[in-house]
C-alpha cells in the first residue's frame, strides 16, 4: 500500500498550495491588524475644530462611540459620509478626527455636506494620528464607554458593511441604535 | 553675442536653483554624524505603512514622511534605537519592522527558512542512501569478478 500511496503525493501537494494560494487571494494585504485592539484610547489634547476649545480623551468618553479620522483631501471620505449621517441620525456616536486638514476647508466640508459629529478634534500635524496607528484615511475606531479601542476599519463604511460586521461590534460595545424603520 | 550668454547663464542659474527644490525628501540637520548614521539605519528598517513595499527612507507618503520627522525628533531628544522601534512598533505593529521580533505570529517567518533547509536535507540524505543501497544489492553482479575485469582493462595500454 505504502508505493501506491506515494503516486497520490504530488496530489497532495497541490492540493496543499492550491488552499493556501486560495486563501491568500482572499486577504486584503492593505488591510493590516492594528496594534491598538484592546489597548486605551491615546491621550490628545486638540482643539474642537468649531469652537477652538481644547478637547482631550476624557472629555470624548463616557459611552460608546466611533472615532472617524477624515479630511476634505480625502476622496473616500466623501463616499463615506452620506452613510455617516445616516449613522449619527440613527444615534450611533460619532466623534471625527480632522487630520491633517485645514481647518477652514473642513467646516465648509460640513456647513455644505452636513455634520454627523458630535465634536470633531483637529488633529492638524497628524500626531494623534500616528498614535492611533493611522495609515491613511478615512479609518473608524470603534472605543467603548471606558475608552479602549476594540476594532479598527480602515476604508469606507458603507451599509452593507455595517448591516454585516459592523453593527454586532458597536452593540457589542454596548453601542444601541435606533430600529432602521424610525428614521424619516 | 552678449545676449545669449546672458541668456544661457540665466538658464543656469535657473537650474541650480531648481536642483534642490526638486528633491522629495527632506533633509534634517543632525547635532552629530552618529545621530545621522542612526537615522539612516532605522529608516531603511522601518517599513512604510501606507505604502507596503517600500521603507519610510525610500517613500513619499506623507505618512513616511511623518514617521521620518517623529524619527527625527526622537533621535535628537536622545531616545535609543530599541525605545524607538518599541514607539513605531506599539503604534503600526510588528508589521512596521522589515526584521519583526520574535512572537508567536512571525515565528513562522524566522523558523520557516531553517524548517525548509532541515526538510531538503532530509529528502537529500534519504535520496541518496535509497540509490546507494539500490547500487549495491544490484542482482546477479559479482562484485569480484567486476573488480578484476575493471583492474584487468586497466593493465591494457
Amino acid at each position: 500500500m505504502g508505493p501506491r500511496l506515494k503516486l497520490f503525493a504530488p496530489l497532495l501537494i497541490f492540493i496543499a498550495l492550491a488552499v493556501f494560494l486560495a486563501r491568500g487571494l482572499q486577504l486584503d494585504p492593505q488591510e493590516l491588524p492594528s496594534a491598538l485592539i484592546d489597548q486605551p484610547l491615546p491621550a490628545f489634547t486638540l482643539p474642537d475644530l468649531h469652537s477652538g476649545e481644547m478637547l482631550t480623551r476624557e472629555s470624548v468618553l463616557g459611552q460608546p462611540a466611533l472615532f472617524n479620522v477624515w479630511a476634505t483631501w480625502c476622496i473616500s471620505c466623501r463616499v463615506e459620509h452620506p452613510y455617516l449621517q445616516t449613522l449619527a441620525e440613527q444615534g450611533v456616536a460619532i466623534y471625527g478626527i480632522n487630520y491633517k486638514d485645514d481647518d477652514d476647508a473642513a467646516i465648509e466640508w460640513l456647513d455644505t455636506l452636513g455634520d454627523p459629529y458630535i465634536a470633531n478634534i483637529v488633529d492638524g500635524q497628524g500626531r494623534l494620528g500616528v498614535d492611533l496607528g493611522v495609515y491613511g484615511a478615512p479609518e473608524t475606531y470603534f472605543v467603548d464607554a471606558q475608552g479602549v479601542v476594540r476594532y479598527r476599519h480602515v476604508g469606507v463604511i458603507d451599509e452593507r458593511l455595517w448591516r454585516t460586521r459592523l453593527a454586532a461590534i458597536y452593540a457589542e460595545l454596548g453601542g444601541t441604535v435606533a430600529p432602521a424603520g424610525d428614521t424619516p | 553675442m552678449p545676449f545669449v550668454v546672458r541668456l544661457s547663464g540665466l538658464v543656469i542659474a535657473t537650474l541650480l536653483l531648481a536642483g534642490p527644490l526638486q528633491a522629495v525628501i527632506e533633509t534634517y540637520a543632525f547635532s552629530s554624524p552618529d545621530l545621522e548614521r542612526r537615522y539612516h539605519a532605522l529608516s531603511q528598517e522601518l517599513r512604510c505603512p501606507k505604502c507596503q513595499n517600500q521603507n519610510i527612507a525610500d517613500s513619499n507618503a506623507p505618512i513616511a514622511q511623518d514617521l521620518r520627522r517623529l524619527l527625527y525628533q526622537q533621535l535628537e531628544a536622545g531616545a535609543t534605537d530599541a525605545e524607538i522601534l518599541d514607539y513605531m512598533v506599539a503604534r503600526y505593529g510588528e508589521f512596521v519592522r522589515y526584521r519583526p521580533g520574535f512572537d508567536r505570529a512571525t515565528a513562522i517567518l524566522w523558523l520557516a527558512p531553517a524548517i525548509l533547509l532541515l526538510l531538503a536535507a532530509a529528502i537529500a540524505v534519504a535520496v541518496l542512501r535509497r540509490s546507494q543501497s539500490s547500487e549495491q544489492s544490484a542482482p546477479g553482479v559479482d562484485d569480484t569478478k567486476l573488480q578484476a575485469l575493471l583492474e584487468g582493462r586497466d593493465k591494457t595500454p
